[in-house]
């Protein structure tokens, strides 16, 4: 996993609520069996329509998406990051995020910066005003900037050092291999077990 | 919810949490959790196995690992190849993994093959006061045992696979308090659905909800599985009903429930996991079951729903300017108009299936509305059991007749139409009544227009032709 410190890009307005992961990416694209290559399947059902803010060419390169509230609910899906991240998108901006959605973020470095609506509709103004500008999120300072505009976001400490730190989950467990030892010893044996199997 | 060790009295979430902490997380940290069972299927686990091989690990404990085949399962006839070729490759890559690192695997003609939420609890695999989770968010479903069961992203996937712990953030907890009888014809999905209405899509976000009272003490097991597979619809993590006789006689005598004297001590335990008197929630809510009545849905998320005595919704009455947006955009969609009594709204398939509803008492209690009756001219019927073994089991019964002669397609176990991934999908435009969970545009094929109803309210529809109660049908003649 790259190291997150700061991040400058063009900043999309996805101006919707409630953008659920069915909508982020469809279910027929689940059927893939790989790690990458989602950035067709993004918005799928969206990026037919024209008038969709990914088709506009001031937008085409954007890696901010600002949205609007209750981003990525619905399935736990983590092609959801995967499609947002193949895209190009580095941070998304939301007043509120489905729980999985964020924590599948954050273990793909994906950004997921929370921030007050009136402020994502400050930016969504800012955006309006001059397509095509570029956002500045600094994870170390936890703060979003576009031209003359900083505001704060909310992100746990614990995401936030391992997105700087850019570190992967299972080695992190790993290193406390012997408290799993220990915990799996004292389980009860009524515990029921797959194998072998009955049926 | 606290994770440290205490006499205080404690929530029924906090007890399971506490009896799986590996390692206490420092200073902010998140705290380590013990997995009592993983649950696979074909669609996201693919790129966990991936991540294994590349990295040189293996499964720590397959012996707490189980995989069926759900979601991409041809329904009209299960021992047919995959026609659609991504959804064959899910399947075989599926099979390929877990003989490579170790898995029981139920495929597709296996008797126990079936959707992963009902093969989980069928097989005795799901018991009170486990930890359980699976790449799919309506692992919610296990919590009506008691245990702490909730959906996983595909690195979560890995993670347990890896070291059979998760690394969480302690959830808040909600009570949700359902007091009182519900009336005939009303049901658990009712409940849920009215619990949805009133707390929203994103209400339980960040919580546990725990469902206790009157009303959901007198439910059955499947029916406490059906309101906790939808507490992700209220965003919740998990759902959990502490577990009581209802429970244990479930468990009891299946494939691997304990025995002898495993069996004596496990419901030694199993009788201390209720949230003790005095236990403090975060949040409480409180539903009157005497008042409920057949729930729908009329857009395009669980929470904008209404009775089906009720009309369309007037998108102006909705709260703020998002919602109002939210509800034209839905009935847009939806393509219905503000004050339409439901009960007009014709639809052209009735869906009773899902991990939500498709267990051997949803079929049941369909059964006993549509026979004797036949369906509405011009309506497809759907009924899909939720595993070979409720399929086998109802056929016994004689269910599959009495779906037959009514005009129903009867067909094999999966997912179906619940979700546009396999054969079974709706046509653009196309309107259903269905037992399923998510109402989302397209979940159920692009341009699908989808009411989320009870399976005794799927059945009333599918003789009417329109969105009907049991109670607007003429007796059998
Ligand atoms: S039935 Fe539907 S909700 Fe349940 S596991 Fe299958 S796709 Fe998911």
């Amino acid at each position: 996993m790259e190291k997150f410190t700061t991040h400058r890009g063009v900043g999309a307005p996805l101006k919707q609520s409630n953008v659920d992961t069915d909508q982020i990416i469809p279910a027929v694209y689940l059927k893939r069996i790989t790690k990458t290559g989602f950035d067709d399947a993004l918005f799928a059902g969206w990026r037919k329509n024209p008038e969709f803010v990914l088709n506009q060419p001031e937008y085409r390169n954007a890696s901010v998406l600002v949205a609007g509230a209750d981003f990525g609910t619905g399935s736990s899906r983590e092609h959801a990051v995967w499609a947002l991240r193949d895209y190009g998108f580095k941070a998304v901006i939301s007043s509120r995020f489905a729980d999985i959605f964020r924590g599948n973020s954050g273990k793909q470095g994906l950004l997921a910066a929370q921030v007050d609506q009136s402020d994502v509709e400050l930016l969504w103004k800012l955006m309006e005003e001059q397509p095509g500008v570029e956002i500045q999120v600094n994870l170390e300072s936890r703060t979003v900037t576009c031209g003359p505009v900083t505001v704060p976001f909310q992100i746990d400490d614990y995401t936030r050092w391992r997105l700087m730190e850019g570190l992967d989950d299972i080695g992190l467990t790993l290193q406390h291999e012997a408290d799993i030892d220990a915990y799996e010893r004292t389980r009860p044996a009524f515990k029921p077990t797959t194998l072998p199997a009955r049926t | 919810m606290t994770s440290t060790q205490t006499t205080a009295p404690r929530t029924l979430a906090e007890k399971v949490w506490n009896d799986h902490l590996v390692r206490q997380g420092e200073a902010g940290r998140p705290d380590l959790i013990y997995i009592d069972l993983h649950l696979l299927h074909e669609v996201t686990s693919p790129q966990a196995f991936e991540g294994l091989r590349l990295a040189g690990r293996g499964l720590r404990r397959t012996d707490l690992t189980i995989a069926t085949e759900d979601h991409n399962t041809p329904t009209e006839n299960i021992f047919s190849t995959i026609a659609d070729e991504t959804s064959r490759k899910q399947i075989e890559t599926l099979r390929r993994n877990c003989e490579e690192f170790g898995v029981r695997l139920h495929s597709l003609g296996d008797a126990e093959q079936g959707i992963v939420h009902v093969v989980g609890p069928q097989l005795g695999l799901t018991q009170p006061g486990m930890t359980v989770v699976c790449g799919d968010s309506h692992t919610s479903t296990h919590g009506a045992f008691g245990a702490l069961a909730f959906g996983i992203g595909t690195s979560e996937v890995e993670h347990v696979m890896a070291t059979q712990t998760l690394s969480l953030a302690p959830f808040k907890t909600m009570a949700i308090n359902v007091e009182g009888t519900l009336k005939p014809g009303v049901s658990s999905k009712d409940i849920i659905l009215a619990v949805i209405a009133k707390i929203g899509t994103g209400g339980g976000q960040g919580h546990v909800l725990e469902y206790r009272g009157s009303a959901i003490r007198s439910l059955s097991m499947e029916a406490r599985m059906t309101i906790c597979n939808m507490s992700i619809e209220a965003g919740a993590r998990a759902g959990m009903i502490a577990p009581d006789r209802t429970t244990f006689d479930y468990v009891e005598g299946r494939p691997h429930a304990p025995q002898g004297e495993d069996w004596d001590a496990a419901v030694e335990y199993w009788k201390t996991l209720h949230t003790d008197e005095g236990a403090t929630f975060d949040r409480e809510v409180f539903i009157n079951a005497d008042e409920l009545e057949p729930f729908v849905t009329w857009g395009t998320n669980p929470g904008q729903g209404v009775p089906l005595s009720q009309a369309v919704p007037d998108p102006e009455d909705a709260g703020d300017d998002n919602a109002k947006d939210a509800a034209r955009r839905a009935l847009e969609y939806m393509g219905l108009e503000a004050g339409t009594p439901m009960k007009q709204i014709p639809v052209d398939t009735v869906f009773l299936g899902s991990c939500t509803n498709s267990r051997i008492e949803d079929l049941r209690a369909a059964a006993a509305i549509v026979k004797g009756r036949s369906k509405a001219e011009n309506v497809r019927v759907m009924v899909v059991p939720g595993s070979a073994k409720v399929r086998l089991q109802a056929e016994a019964e004689g269910l599959d007749k009495v779906f037959t002669d009514f005009g129903a397609d009867w067909r094999f176990a999966g997912c179906s139409m619940c979700l546009g991934m396999n054969p079974d999908q709706l046509a653009p435009g196309e309107r259903c009544a269905s037992t399923s969970n998510r109402n989302f545009e397209g979940r159920q094929g692009k341009g699908g227009r989808t009411h989320l109803v009870s399976p005794v309210v799927a059945a009333a529809t599918a003789v009417r032709g329109t969105l009907s109660a049991p109670s607007d049908l003429e007796p059998v003649a």
